[in-house]
């Protein structure tokens, strides 16, 4: 162990430079479309973290996850663009997203989470398809959310005088707005991650998970079951709002139709095939299903060529792949692509 | 007798399941610093009588007294909190997490670190967390488990996991330690092993309820014995007292208890 | 007053169609303690399948009934093979794991429909051909089309039809012994693999039928139908008590009435304020309070957690 503990800083230093250097590196070697590509893994790296929380920690299904990724959206969409007129700050904003989440995912959760976790499943994606539906509506009699047209030049990210939305040049680099967001949500994600490991790790992550692997045994040790279930879905939706926020910022531009059942069951799919509980696996699982659908879209002009005409929409192909993916998970790996604690078990046993 | 001798007391217990009465008024009363054994036939409404006494079913009437206090019976949580830990007749563990790890989950109640504690690491957070590994440790190392720490708990052989249940079950620092059948499935040696250790669990100063099948430890183990049969108690006393009353001869089928 | 009696034969009608298709549901539920996600999408299936029978068969210049009984059986044979394959491949190997795998499965297998019926039928609205005319009468007050009758007659048929077969038959009896406790029922001699089996076959055989008259109410059909019909049948499930068959019944027409006349009301009710737009709201509504008020639903017991 400790011979490896020089080898293990110089491999983090590697890692570190080379994710400093990635929005540079990717634009030379797959042009600007991927740039922004990696901003958008970044950001379903946040959310898939937040709902890992909920669902790989603690064990309950929440099927509408996609909703506290709108409250944030909206939140900040709101209070920063002409729609009502207001400019507030981000540093106020994204807190605030956060907790309106927060409190939306307590709402939700207090009635159902003392029932039987599937009822949860359905009322969370009851819940997302109303905030889709208010989201849509609510711009009669008094316009709020301005309906389908959905809300446009929202604030871009401002630190000081410095927009995120401009390009800057330092040190003999070129920062467009792209890059600027990269290292933003690359802060953002990399606290996720910390964030999510010391949970893990801490009397609270033992409770979620304790509660996942056997709830009853878990109040009979004397883990108040119900508020540690609201404390996971709250923390999850936290994530979803914060991460709501900066996709406003980023976009400049959002609307109902990006808040839809596809994306929650898309977060979902990054959790489950990712492995449920593993941070890393869930980093990896949001990576893999924000490049991978991308890929896809070439398989569109694909079948142009070869056979003439377009057989299968690529969106739909990566649907019909996501639902086969998650049943064949389910059947023959169910813990995903890079299960969670089994490997810390092993270590820990080899170490005693 | 001094009520500052008796730690737990159940009156008037009564439970229905639909049509059927599992309990039909049972009071028993348990003392400090005793080892209480709950035994008679399947079926005679032990388990149901232990998931009363900590909170997994609301009595339908009758009331429990813990240490003086009245214990609301319906929230297993905090049931655990007043002090009474149980281990489970079809083994309960966290299947998933390792035997240390369950042990931790343990001293959840007895520790405070929230969510701002645990993502900041501060440093109240870091010494809790500390003195919990430690304290598990410690628990694991009592049990005869300090070799299994690293493993998963569902991974574990069978006897190991009903000693992993019973440090889990300290981890709550209770005064009452409720055990549903610790010796079922275990061979002669495993038993010994466990015999020692509740005794040592004793000589620390925690009271043993312990309902169980083998009659020969519970015989000579408990101090006091109470005999359920359909619901009810029929005999309660020392084991040599009860072992000869007519009543629980019966209920046993003649001759089957010794 | 007339809106009044309008809006309720017209709950009527559709929450029949709701009780159909919560059938399944509360089947399912019943015996393996699933939901079963995929539901909704099996009667989607069976709608689009009668549609396309419908088409084919309307081009061909074939007598309606004729048409309309050809298309409720091929959908019938459609779905109840999907449901049967379904449960053998995607359900029966995870019996015995968490609880969480048969639930991600269920929603997988619910996209793989929708996005299969989606490269099949293309994601447009498809809408139904005119075969019938049907006559219009007046009832109490409230307009009503032979059709809609027809409709809400068949639904009632199905419905006294399948409790008569739970009460009755053999394997009536085999399933209310698996609902009660499956290993029990196991060494009794029940097959309890073939009446699962059954249990899906049978449920999605009457999505299907429900999937017909989806089709013939609203005269359109679409990939995506199967979310917001499953939404608000596995809501009248647990409305009626999920589980329990006649509950369903009841909680289907009670949902379909309660829609109608919220949707029919809540326009003067808030000035104007919110619209018909808010109808699917409701059924979640409904939902949210069941589970609050009395989890159990209305013909529901409450069942404690084994220890």
């Amino acid at each position: 162990m400790s011979a490896s503990a020089p080898w293990r800083r110089v491999a983090w230093v590697v890692i570190a430079l080379l994710l400093l250097a990635a929005p540079f590196l990717i634009e030379i070697l797959f042009g600007r479309t991927w740039v922004r590509i990696t901003d958008v893994a970044l950001l379903f790296i946040m959310l898939a973290l937040g709902l890992n929380i909920v669902v790989g920690f603690a064990g309950l299904l929440d099927l509408g996850y996609i909703a506290f990724f709108a409250v944030g959206a909206y939140c900040y969409a709101l209070l920063a663009s002409p729609q009502l007129g207001m400019h507030w700050p981000f540093l106020v904003l994204l807190p605030l997203g956060a907790m309106v989440a927060a409190v939306f995912g307590i709402l939700l959760g207090a009635p159902t989470l003392r029932l039987r976790g599937d009822y949860l499943a359905i009322v969370t994606l009851g819940f997302g398809e109303i905030i889709r539906v208010l989201l849509n509506n609510l711009n009669r009699p008094v316009n709020i959310t301005n309906g389908p047209q959905g809300i446009t030049l929202i604030d871009p990210l401002q630190i000081g005088g410095f927009s995120l939305a401009q390009t800057h040049s330092f040190a003999g680099l070129t920062f467009t707005a792209l890059h600027n967001y990269y290292f933003v949500f690359l802060a953002c994600a990399v606290l996720s991650i910390i964030i999510s490991r010391r949970l893990e790790d801490s009397r609270i992550g033992r409770a979620w998970v304790a509660i996942r692997e056997d709830e009853l045994a878990a109040a009979s040790m004397g883990i108040n079951t119900r508020n540690m279930k609201l404390l996971a879905f709250a923390m999850g939706a936290t994530f979803g709002g914060v991460a709501g926020g900066l996709f406003a910022s980023f976009q400049g531009f959002i609307s109902p139709e990006s808040f839809h059942l596809i994306d929650s069951i898309m977060v979902l799919c990054m959790v489950v095939l990712g492995g449920m509980g593993n941070v890393a696996g869930v980093v990896l699982g949001a990576v893999l299903l924000t490049v991978l659908p991308e890929a896809l879209r070439y398989i569109g002009p694909l079948q142009q060529r070869w056979f003439g005409e377009v057989f299968i929409d690529p969106s739909d192909l990566r649907m019909l792949l996501f639902g086969l993916a998650l049943v064949l998970m389910m059947l023959f790996r169910p813990s995903g692509i890079w299960p969670a604690r089994r490997r810390k078990a092993e270590e820990n046993h080899a170490a005693g | 007798m001094p009520p500052a001798d008796i730690l737990l007391t159940a009156t008037g217990i009564i439970k229905n399941f639909g049509g059927l009465t599992a309990l039909n008024g049972v009071s028993i009363s348990v003392r400090r610093g005793e080892i209480f054994g709950l035994i008679g036939p399947n079926g005679a409404g032990k388990t149901t009588l232990f998931n009363v006494l900590t909170g997994i079913y609301a009595a339908d009437a009758g009331e429990l007294v813990f240490d003086g206090r009245p214990v609301d019976g319906s929230k297993p949580h905090l049931v655990a909190q007043h002090g009474i830990a149980r281990t489970f007749q079809n083994i309960r563990l966290f299947g998933g997490m390792t035997a240390l790890e369950n042990v931790m989950v343990g001293r959840h109640v007895r520790t405070h670190t929230g969510v701002l504690g645990a993502v900041l690491r501060t440093r109240g957070a870091a010494i809790e967390e500390r003195a919990i590994t430690q304290r598990a440790r410690e628990l694991l190392d009592y049990c005869g488990l300090a070799a299994r720490a690293g493993s998963l708990a569902r991974d574990l052989p069978y006897g190991d996991q009903r000693r992993l249940e019973i440090a889990r079950a300290l981890a709550t620092d209770p005064r009452l330690l409720a055990l549903d059948e610790p010796a079922a499935g275990m061979n002669a040696t495993e038993t010994a092993t466990l015999r020692k250790l509740l005794e040592r669990i004793l000589g620390d100063g925690i009271t043993l309820l312990l309902i169980e099948h083998d009659m020969k430890l519970v015989m000579g183990l408990s101090h006091r014995v109470a005999v359920l049969d359909y619901g009810e108690k029929i005999a309660e006393g020392e084991p040599a007292a009860v072992q000869r009353d007519a009543k629980v001869i019966t209920a046993y089928l003649g001759g089957a208890l010794v | 007053m007339e809106i009044f009696a309008q809006q309720i034969v017209n709950g009527l009608v559709l929450g029949s169609i709701y009780a159909l298709v919560a059938l399944g549901y509360t089947m399912v539920y019943g015996i393996l303690g699933l939901i079963n996600f995929a539901h909704g999408d099996i009667t989607m299936i069976g709608a689009l399948v009668s549609l396309a029978i419908i088409q084919l068969l309307a081009a061909a210049g074939l007598p309606a009934p004729v048409i309309l009984l050809l298309a409720g059986s091929g959908a019938v044979v459609v779905c109840a093979t999907l449901g049967l394959s379904i449960e053998r491949v995607a359900y029966r190997p995870l019996r015995r794991a968490p609880r969480l795998a048969p639930l991600i499965t269920a929603i997988g297998v619910s996209i793989l429909l929708q996005y299969s019926a989606a490269l099949v039928w293309g994601k447009q609205y498809i809408s139904l051909p005119q075969i019938i005319e049907p006559a219009q009468f007046t009832i109490f007050g409230a307009q009503l089309t032979s059709l809609q009758a027809a409709i809400f007659l068949l639904a009632c048929l199905i419905m006294a039809g399948l409790l008569w077969f739970i009460k009755t038959s053999r394997m009536g009896r085999a399933m209310r012994a698996t609902e009660q406790n499956p290993d029990v029922a196991g060494l009794m001699g029940v097959n309890t693999n073939s009446v699962i089996a059954f249990t899906f076959v049978l449920g999605s055989a009457i999505g299907a039928v429900a999937g017909l008259m989806v089709v013939l109410y609203y005269g359109l059909g679409h990939y995506f139908m199967g979310f917001m019909l499953g939404l608000k049948a596995f809501t009248a499930a647990v409305l009626g008590g999920i589980g329990n068959v006649g509950g369903a019944v009841l909680g289907g027409l009670l949902l379909g009435v309660i829609e109608s006349l919220a949707a029919g009301y809540i326009g003067d009710l808030t000035g104007g304020v919110l619209g018909s737009n808010y109808r699917d709201i409701f059924a979640f509504l409904v939902l949210v309070l069941v589970l609050v008020l009395r989890p159990s639903g209305l013909l529901g017991h409450r069942g404690g957690d084994r220890v």
